[in-house]
């Protein structure tokens, strides 16, 4: 016996499954609705224990230092406060920090969607000499860790920053490329989806009519494709914002944080006069809720992304 | 979802220039080379090079061989965090996918709107990001004034009064395991529950009226349906989890042994940018790319399978 949180979680998926069987005899036997109300409880309340983690970096966001510090904590937001809010965006860093995470991110944005839609392009259009060896590289190459290369690109930026630094540590270009070379192969991977979608057919009837190719292209395909390009945006978006470890490496300079890097150093900065957790909590929210909103808008493609190849065996 | 038929892609090849494909990679490749396909260079490179202290001040260096390999294989250090880290990504997967595989099934079962709130609260644990999950975590298991240590005392274990969670490594990856589970388990509960739904209801009904029980439906049925996808999705969650770097940085953070709790990631991270061990750091990069390719073999097979539909 440990954590409150352990038990709740741990027990969860024993508890599930045999819950599952005995609802099932339930259905056969008289008595359907017991075993699903029960099963019903139970889904609420793992709701409940998974949603908790949220719900409490929320409500300590709004709750006033002190008492937060109580013996007995509050489970409601009886002492509603923004207080912790203002101190985090007065204090120093955020904004630089959130200025260094949106010039990244866009910079990522462009570059992986240029560049994958073309790769999309190639792979879904034309059957060429190498193009599987091309789409099995890309494949591989999504997989590598960026714990296997970090220290590579350190020194890699390193040594290219002693003579341009706006390409080496530290700088927004640098470390762009580098996301831009981790999110292209998924990217390539998920527009070749979309590009496939879209039969050829459509475009050469424009063309019979009298279009140019270019002009067939940007009027009757890219229209059709748009939803693939905002989908794709959005998970590099995500990608690109939410990156840690690569930063961690590439970023050491303090003024040059991406806020997950940031967030880390306001923890530890509030570690040294004993953590205002009301603040780090809010630090928290201000980096969740952007992501939170987007992800919400884009998971159902990357559920099918990812999995897809197995579905249809 | 499928790829032009034949026929028109043969009809595409035959009226435009071939040149036109390769064009359009170019991009993409050009940077596949400079972000990861140079670094792998560098890596393979530096890792059969001598690359000490007199490297660091300008001395070229000298090939070594296979010389870091023997150096850093026949150090017990490395094969305790090698060992560890296959040991937590192991469990962490096993869990991962249990626990998911329980709320897919739960969610197939219950009531529309209690499966609606339980895919909110799931896709939420699954948006917050990961410093921020981390940094929630830490603050639950806070040990002066964290949520945990309180309820464990309101429930009469009084030793949690103040008890430093992420002080102790087994208590740390307890802990870690926490934050992973939360986050990992949503993308396995909704890729298994999509894969459940594929199952059509006049098989379970066809089923049901033979009188198979339950239990029998779940093993003989659905279980071998999803099989596919339960494969898929435990195969990624282990290459996902033998990479935990981040989560295991930032809780160090608050405390921990940093070398009896390090992962591969880590000890690599504290090798190179911490102790300036170059080659030894690219050599057990090195291990780490080829562990990750070897496993994402059957992963990558069954993408292409895909592709060639």
């Amino acid at each position: 016996m440990s954590a409150a949180t352990e038990t709740g979680t741990g027990t969860a998926a024993p508890a599930a499954a045999p819950a599952v069987r005995d609802a099932g005899t339930t259905v056969r036997r008289p008595r359907p609705r017991v075993g699903k109300i029960l099963l019903g409880v139970l889904g609420v309340a793992l709701s409940l224990v998974w949603v908790f983690p949220v719900y409490w970096m929320l409500l300590s966001a709004v709750t006033p230092a002190a008492r937060l510090k109580a013996t007995t904590p509050s489970f409601l937001p009886t002492h509603f406060t923004l207080a912790n809010f203002g101190s985090v965006l007065s204090g120093s860093g955020f904004g630089g920090a959130l200025r260094m995470s949106l010039m990244i991110t866009g910079v990522t944005i462009v570059f992986v969607l240029a560049f994958a839609f073309l790769a999309a392009l190639a792979i879904s259009r034309w059957r060429f000499r190498g193009r599987t060896s091309f789409v099995l590289a890309v494949l591989f190459i999504q997989m590598l860790p960026a714990e296997g290369l970090f220290i590579a690109q350190y020194k890699m930026l390193s040594t290219v920053g002693e003579s341009t630094p706006v390409l080496g540590l530290n700088s927004v270009l640098g470390i762009s490329i580098l996301y831009t070379a981790m999110l292209v192969p998924f990217t390539i991977w998920m527009l070749r989806g979309f590009v496939a979608g879209i039969p050829a057919e459509l475009e050469e009837a424009a063309m019979v009519d009298g279009l140019s190719r270019t002009k067939a292209f940007l009027r009757i395909t890219f229209p059709l494709l748009a939803p693939g390009l905002v989908a794709s945006g959005v998970y590099a978006f995500l990608q690109a914002w939410n990156e840690f470890t690569t930063a961690l490496v590439i970023l050491p300079a303090e003024d040059r944080q991406t806020l997950p890097i940031w967030l880390r150093s306001f923890l530890s900065a509030s570690a040294n006069r004993g953590i205002d957790w009301g603040e780090v909590m809010a630090a928290s929210t201000l980096i969740a809720v952007p992501v939170i909103v987007f992800f919400l808008f884009v998971q159902g493609r990357m559920t099918s992304g990812l999995v897809s190849g197995a579905v249809k065996g | 979802m499928t790829t032009a038929t034949p026929a028109s892609a043969i009809a595409i090849r035959r009226r435009r220039q071939p040149a036109t494909p390769y064009l359009l990679l170019i991009p993409a490749v050009l940077v596949l080379l400079v972000g990861l396909g140079y670094p792998v260079y560098w890596q393979v490179v530096t890792s059969l090079q001598q690359f000490g202290m007199m490297q660091q001040f300008g001395a070229p260096p000298t090939f070594a061989g296979l010389d870091n390999y023997a150096r850093i294989f026949s150090d017990d250090r490395l094969w305790t965090v090698v060992g560890r880290s296959i040991l937590f990504c192991l469990v962490n997967a096993f869990l991962t996918v249990a626990i998911g595989l329980g709320l897919a099934l739960l969610m197939k079962a219950v009531h529309a709107a209690v499966r609606i709130t339980m895919q909110v609260v799931l896709l939420l644990a699954w948006a917050t990001p990961l410093v921020a999950a981390v940094t929630v975590f830490r603050w639950l298991f806070d040990y002066r004034s964290g949520v945990v240590n309180w309820l464990l005392v309101q429930i009469g274990l009084d030793q949690y009064q103040g008890y430093a969670w992420l002080a102790q490594p087994l208590t740390f990856f307890v802990v870690a395991t926490l934050v992973i589970v939360w986050m990992s388990v949503p993308f396995v509960a909704m890729s298994l529950y999509a894969g459940l739904t594929q199952v059509s209801e006049e098989v379970l009904e066809a089923a049901r009226l033979d009188g198979a029980r339950p239990a029998q439906i779940l093993r003989h049925i659905l279980l071998p349906l999803v099989r596919p996808v339960l494969a898929i999705v435990l195969l990624l969650q282990i290459i996902w989890d033998l990479r935990v770097f981040a989560q295991i940085r930032l809780l160090q953070d608050a405390g921990a042994p940093i070398s009896e709790t390090n992962l591969l990631g880590n000890f690599i991270y504290e090798l190179g940018i911490g102790s300036q061990d170059f080659s030894g750091a690219a050599a057990v990069s090195i291990f780490v790319l080829l562990l990750t390719v070897l496993l994402a073999a059957p992963y990558v097979r069954s993408l292409m399978k895909e592709d060639a539909a």
